[in-house]
C-alpha cells in the first residue's frame, strides 16, 4: 500500500482497526497519494483521508458497478492490460442471458431449490459446446442446480475441462465477457449511486477520476477491505465488483495495486490456509462431498483438470502428499492413498448450521477454541440457546468469556427463558496458553508467516492447543487401540508422533515441518521439500499444506526469518516468509507488459530478462521462471506447461484475470446489486429486492423485519451496521478482562445523527433502547454529526452504528449489552458468512426492559410489523417471473 | 524474546522481555519491517493478557443442572473429554447416505475456533478431527 498513487478504503475502518498497518497507508499520503474512505461512519479512517464519501450500507455494487460503467463509457480502461491479461475477448455460450433481460436474475434460476444451474453462464466451445465443469459428471438441469454449491469449492480458480476457449480480440461480437460487462453495467450511473447509495454526483465524479487518473502504466491503485464486504448476503460479490474494477484498471500483480484484504485476527489467514473450516482441506483443497467427490478420481477432476491451465491442473500431487502425510504407510497406491479416510461432506454445515443442530439435539459436544460465539457471533440468543441443549461442551480460552458462563449469568437467564438448574449442558473450562508461552507461527493478512518463540512456560494448568490436542489425540487412540472397527482406522492409523518437550509440550517446528512436507522416497529420502513444484502424485512425497511447501526449505524455519527491515529492500524478503514461494506480491507477472517488459520505470517490479532466459526482478516472480513473454504453448497439454507467456493469473483454468466468472459462484457470474435481507430501500435497478441465492433460515427464532414497501417495514425504519473499536478485540475475550482496555472503552454505546436523536428524542450521554425482530438491546448514546442522515430514493435513510465488543456476564471488567444478539441469520450462498454489515432496527430513549418484559417487547414489534417466517424470504421478488 | 502481537492480523513484531520467569514487558519491535516499532493499545497492553488478575489458570467444571463450578484436575479432565468424545461419536456415526454413499462422519461433534491460534494448532486440530470424522469444524474466517 505505501506504493500506491490512490488508495481507496471501503468496508474498513483501517485507521481503528488496524492502526499499525495504516502507517503504510499515511506513508503513501505523505508522498502524495490520494486516500479516500467511502463508509456509513465518518470514522477515524475518514479523519485521516483525503476525502471521506458516506454510503448507504449495503449498496456497494452500485456505486463499484458504476465506476465499472465510468471506466468503460469513458474509454479509460487499460487496454494492453485488459486484451492479455483478463478474459474480456473471450466468448460465453449463447444460452447465457444477464440479470439485464431477466429483471435481475440470471439464467437458470431455480426458484424452488432457491439455486442457479450455472452451466448456461459457460464459456463457448468451438462447434457450440460449452466448456464445463470437468469431469464425468458435468451435467446441466436438474442434478447441476443440487451440485452447484459453494462449499464444494476449494478456494483455487474454479476447474475448466479445458482451456481451449474462443476469442475475438477486437471485443466486438457481443458474447465478449467484454460487451456482457459493458452492458450489465450500463445502467449503473452517477444518478443511480446518487439514488441508491446518497453519494452526490460530484462526490462520485471526484472518486471516479481519482482512480482513473491513478491508474494505467505509470501509476496504481489500491483497494483496501474489511468485514465491511465481506458481512453481507453477496459480500462476494462485493470483492468481486471490485477485481473486475481493478482488473480493467490493470492494477492487479502490481505495486500499489491489488485488492487488500484486511483481516481481524492474528492467525486469520493462517486458520483459513490450515482450515478449522468445514469445507476446505489444507492449501485450499475442498473436503470432499458425497455423490460429487466418491471416488478419489471424481475428486481430483474436480478441483482441477489435466486438461486446464496452471498449477491447480496439479491437484493429484498436493492432495496424495496430504493424504501421506496424514496417513503415512497406510496411504498406498492400492487403497487410493487412503482417500475413503476423508469423511464426506452433504451440504453446508457452517457454524451457523451446526448451531441449527444443537437446537435440534443432533449435536452433543462443542469445543471452543479462543471464539466467544455467545457475543461474537450472529444472533446471540440462538448461539447460548443452542449450546443448551448440548450433552457436553469445552471452553478453551485464557478467562472466562460469556460463551463459558451464560448457564450462570447469560441473558437468558435474566429473561427466565432458561433456568441453571434445568440445563444438562456439561461444562469443562480449560485454561489456554498466551502468545508468549508457546512457540509456533501466525499467518498475518499478508500471507505471511512470522515464527513466535517461547519466553515462559504456561501458568497453572494453562496449555497450548498443541498440546491438548495432541494429548486428547493420544487418549483417544489409546483407547480405540484394540478396536476392529473400520470407522476407527483413520483415527489409528493417523500419524501421531511428535517429539515433546519436559512439559510434555509438542515441539512446534517438528509440525511446521510436516506441513512443509518431505521427499520419501529415492536419495533424499526424509528430508523436507524446498518448493511445492516438487511435490509428487506418486506417494513419493508429503505435505500438510502444499502452499506451505518451502517455509521449511533445507530444514530451516523461515517462518523464524528476522532479518531487520531497516537492512533489506521494501519487499523485505528475509522477515518471515510468505506463501506461496516466499513471494510477496501475488500474479506479479502482470507487473511487466505482455513483452515482459515493465509498464513503466516507476512500476517496475517483475521482468523478463532476455539474456538469461528468465524472469527476474524485486521479488520471487510468480511464473514459471524460464516461460519467454512471447511463448504460446498448445493449450491442451495442460497445467503449468499450457500456460502462455501472457497468462499472469497462474491459477485460474485458462490463465486470465476473470471480469466474468463463468464458474464458481452461485448467486451470479458478474456482481449485480440486491437489497439486504432487511432494507428500508426498494432496489430501484431491478424488480428483484433481495439476492434471490441468498441462504435464508426461515425460523420463528429468526425472523426477518419486511422489506421497503411492504407492510410493517416501518415498524423497524432504521438502519443498524455494526463494528469495532482499535481497544477492543471482537467479542472481548482478549480485551474486556484486560484492565488497561477497558479503560478506555468501558461501556457499549450506540452512534446516532443529531437529526435521528431529534426524532426520537434521545438524548446524548443517556440510554436508548434499540429493537430488531430478534431482540432488544440497551446502548448509552453518543449523538455525533459523524453520522450524517443520507437522501436514498426521495427518503432519508438514518444509520445507527454498535459496537458489538460488550457481552452480557459477570467476570469481565467491564460488560454490556451485546449488538449481535440483534442480528438474524441470512448466508451468502458462496461462503456461509452472515449478513451482520446491515440491518433493521428502531430505537427509543431509556433503558431496554428487564426479565419476561424484554420478550414481551421483542415480541410485541414483531405483532406490530405482522411478522411470519415467510417474511422477508421469498426468493424470487415478483412471484409472476418465477418462470 | 521476539515474538508477534496476538490480536489482529497486521502481524506486528513484539519483544518480549522477562525476569525471573516472568513476562514483565511487551514492545514493539523496532527490527520489524511491518510495524517498525510500532504497537496499538491492544499490543501494548498484551503484557496485562499474559499477567491479568482476572485470567484462569485452574481447570474449572460444571456439572449437569449444576448452579456452580467446580475443581477438577487437568489430567482427569481430559480423560472425561476423551470418553465423551468416543461415546458422542460411536454414539451419532454416520457410515453412509440413504443411498449408500460413504460418509464416514459425526455430526454429533463441532468445534468453532482457531483465528486466534497457531498454524501448527490448527493443523492438528483439521486434522485429529478430520480422521474422527467430525467435519463440523469452523473459526472466525466464517463470520
Ligand atoms: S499492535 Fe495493534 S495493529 Fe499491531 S498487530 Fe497488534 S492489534 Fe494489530
Amino acid at each position: 500500500m505505501a506504493n500506491a498513487d490512490c488508495i481507496i478504503i471501503q468496508g474498513s475502518n483501517m485507521a481503528e482497526c488496524h492502526p499499525v498497518g495504516y502507517q503504510w497507508v499515511a506513508e503513501a499520503k505523505a508522498r502524495g497519494a490520494k486516500v479516500i474512505h467511502i463508509d456509513p461512519r465518518f470514522t477515524r479512517t475518514s479523519a485521516v483521508s483525503d476525502k471521506h464519501i458516506p454510503i448507504r450500507a449495503g449498496s456497494d455494487v452500485v456505486l463499484l458497478g458504476a465506476l465499472i460503467n465510468y471506466v468503460i463509457t469513458n474509454d479509460l480502461w487499460f487496454k494492453e492490460y485488459v486484451g492479455a491479461y483478463t478474459n474480456a475477448a473471450t466468448l460465453v455460450h449463447d444460452d447465457y442471458r444477464d440479470a439485464e433481460d431477466l429483471g435481475g436474475l440470471f439464467s437458470g434460476f431455480d426458484p424452488e431449490k432457491r439455486a442457479y444451474d450455472t452451466s448456461s453462464w459457460s464459456y463457448a466451445e468451438a462447434e457450440d459446446g460449452t466448456i464445463d465443469d470437468p469431469g464425468p459428471g458435468s451435467e446441466h438441469g436438474e442434478d447441476a442446480t443440487a451440485r452447484a454449491a459453494g462449499h464444494a469449492y476449494g478456494s483455487g480458480g474454479p476447474p475448466l475441462e479445458h482451456a481451449e476457449v474462443q476469442r475475438d480480440d477486437s471485443l466486438q461480437d457481443p458474447r465478449t465477457v467484454f460487451q456482457i460487462v459493458k452492458r450489465h453495467y450500463a445502467r449503473y450511473t452517477a444518478e443511480m449511486v446518487r439514488d441508491m447509495c446518497g453519494i452526490d454526483v460530484a462526490d462520485f465524479e471526484y472518486l471516479a477520476r481519482a482512480i482513473t487518473e491513478n491508474s494505467g502504466r505509470d501509476r496504481t491503485t489500491c483497494f483496501a477491505y474489511a468485514v465491511g464486504w465481506t458481512q453481507h448476503s453477496l459480500g462476494a460479490q462485493f470483492i468481486r465488483a471490485a477485481a473486475i474494477l481493478q482488473l480493467l484498471l490493470g492494477n492487479m500483480g502490481r505495486p500499489g495495486g491489488g485488492i487488500m484484504a484486511l483481516r481481524g485476527h492474528a492467525s486469520i489467514q493462517g486458520s483459513t490456509d490450515i482450515p478449522t473450516l468445514f469445507n476446505l482441506l489444507p492449501g485450499y483443497l475442498p473436503m470432499p462431498s458425497a455423490g460429487r467427490h466418491d471416488s478419489l478420481g471424481e475428486y481430483l477432476e474436480a478441483v482441477g483438470s489435466k486438461q486446464q491451465k496452471g498449477y491447480w491442473a496439479d491437484a493429484d500431487a498436493y492432495t496424495i502428499s496430504l493424504l501421506k502425510a496424514w496417513w503415512g504407510d497406510a496411504a498406498n497406491e492400492d487403497n487410493d492413498w487412503a482417500y475413503d479416510y476423508l469423511p464426506r461432506l452433504t451440504g453446508a454445515h457452517g457454524t451457523y448450521e451446526t448451531v441449527m443442530g444443537m437446537l435440534e439435539d443432533e449435536v452433543e459436544g462443542y469445543f471452543l477454541l479462543g471464539q466467544n460465539p455467545a457475543v461474537g457471533s450472529a444472533h446471540g440468543r440462538m448461539q447460548r440457546l443452542g449450546m443448551s441443549h448440548l450433552k457436553w461442551l469445552v471452553v478453551r480460552d485464557l478467562n472466562l468469556i460469556e460463551s463459558a458462563t451464560w448457564w450462570k449469568d447469560g441473558p437468558e437467564i435474566e429473561s427466565g427463558e432458561l433456568r441453571t438448574e434445568d440445563i444438562e449442558t456439561e461444562v469443562f473450562f480449560l485454561p489456554a496458553a498466551t502468545h508468549v508461552e508457546k512457540a509456533g507461527s501466525f499467518t498475518q493478512t499478508q500471507r505471511l508467516l512470522q515464527w513466535r518463540h517461547q519466553a515462559v512456560a504456561p501458568p497453572g494448568e494453562c496449555q497450548s492447543e498443541l498440546q491438548f490436542f495432541f494429548e486428547l489425540g493420544q487418549r483417544i487412540r489409546e483407547k480405540l487401540a484394540d478396536s476392529q472397527d473400520e470407522r476407527d482406522r483413520p483415527l489409528l492409523d493417523l500419524t501421531w508422533d511428535y517429539p515433546v518437550d519436559e512439559h510434555g509440550d509438542p515441539d512446534a517446528e517438528a509440525v511446521l515441518a510436516e506441513i512443509n512436507g518431505r521427499h520419501l522416497a529415492g536419495p533424499d529420502a526424509g528430508e523436507p521439500l524446498s518448493a511445492y513444484t516438487e511435490l509428487r502424485a506418486d506417494g513419493s512425497t508429503s505435505a500438510g499444506c502444499w502452499i506451505y511447501t518451502g517455509v521449511y526449505a533445507d530444514g530451516f524455519n523461515h517462518a523464524a526469518n528476522r532479518k531487520p527491515g531497516q537492512e533489506q529492500g521494501p519487499a523485505a524478503s528475509e522477515w518471515g516468509w510468505a506463501w506461496p514461494a516466499n513471494r510477496r506480491i501475488l500474479y506479479n507477472r502482470a507487473s511487466a507488459d505482455p513483452a515482459g517488459k515493465p509498464w513503466s520505470e516507476r512500476k517496475k517490479y517483475i521482468w523478463w530478462d532476455q539474456e538469461q532466459g528468465k524472469w527476474i526482478g524485486d521479488d520471487v516472480p510468480d511464473f514459471p521462471l524460464d516461460r519467454a513473454p512471447g511463448s504460446h504453448p498448445d493449450p491442451s497439454v495442460g497445467g503449468a506447461a499450457a500456460l502462455s507467456g501472457d497468462d499472469p493469473f497462474i491459477m485460474q483454468a485458462d490463465g486470465k484475470g476473470w471480469l466474468f466468472a463463468p464458474k464458481g459462484l452461485m448467486d451470479g457470474p458478474l456482481p449485480t446489486h440486491y437489497e439486504a435481507q432487511e432494507s428500508p430501500v426498494a432496489n430501484a435497478l431491478y424488480p428483484q429486492q433481495q439476492s434471490p441465492a441468498r441462504l435464508v433460515f426461515p425460523r420463528a427464532d429468526n425472523l426477518s423485519a419486511p422489506s421497503a414497501g411492504t407492510p410493517g417495514a416501518d415498524v423497524y425504519p432504521y438502519v443498524f451496521t455494526t463494528y469495532r473499536l482499535t481497544e477492543h478485540h471482537t467479542a472481548g475475550g482478549m480485551s474486556r478482562w484486560l484492565p488497561y482496555l477497558s479503560e478506555l472503552q468501558p461501556e457499549m454505546f450506540c452512534e446516532v445523527s443529531p437529526e435521528l436523536a431529534a426524532e426520537r428524542g434521545l438524548e446524548p450521554y443517556g440510554w436508548a433502547t434499540i429493537i430488531s425482530p430478534r431482540s432488544a438491546i440497551e446502548a448509552k448514546v453518543l449523538v455525533t454529526d459523524r453520522m450524517r442522515p443520507l437522501a436514498v430514493g426521495g427518503h432519508t435513510v438514518h444509520q445507527i452504528g454498535l459496537p458489538y465488543h460488550w457481552g452480557v456476564g459477570s467476570n469481565a471488567v467491564v460488560s454490556g449489552d451485546a449488538a449481535n444478539d440483534l442480528l438474524g441469520v441470512t448466508l451468502d450462498p458462496n461462503v456461509q458468512i452472515q449478513e451482520s454489515k446491515v440491518a433493521s432496527c428502531d430505537i427509543r430513549p431509556g433503558r431496554r426492559p428487564r426479565g419476561e418484559q424484554l420478550l414481551a417487547l421483542v415480541a410485541e414489534y414483531q405483532a406490530r410489523a405482522g411478522l411470519t417466517t415467510e417474511t422477508g424470504n421469498r426468493a424470487v421478488t415478483d412471484p409472476t417471473m418465477e418462470d | 524474546m521476539q515474538s508477534v502481537c496476538p490480536y489482529c492480523a497486521v502481524g506486528c513484531g513484539q519483544r518480549v522481555y522477562v525476569k525471573d520467569e516472568k513476562v514483565i514487558q511487551i514492545e514493539g519491535d523496532p527490527d520489524s519491517p511491518i510495524s517498525r516499532g510500532r504497537l496499538c493499545p491492544k499490543g501494548s497492553a498484551s503484557e496485562q493478557l499474559v499477567n491479568s488478575p482476572g485470567r484462569q489458570t485452574k481447570v474449572l467444571y460444571r456439572a449437569p443442572r449444576s448452579t456452580e463450578w467446580e475443581r477438577l484436575d487437568l489430567a482427569t479432565a481430559v480423560e472425561m473429554v476423551a470418553d465423551r468424545f468416543i461415546e458422542t461419536r460411536r454414539r451419532t456415526w454416520q457410515q453412509e447416505d440413504d443411498q449408500g454413499r460413504l460418509l464416514r462422519r459425526t455430526m454429533g461433534i463441532a468445534s468453532l475456533g482457531g483465528a486466534t491460534l497457531d498454524n501448527e494448532e490448527n493443523y492438528l486440530i483439521k486434522k485429529l478431527f478430520t480422521a474422527a470424522g467430525a467435519v463440523q469444524t469452523e473459526n472466525q474466517a466464517r463470520i
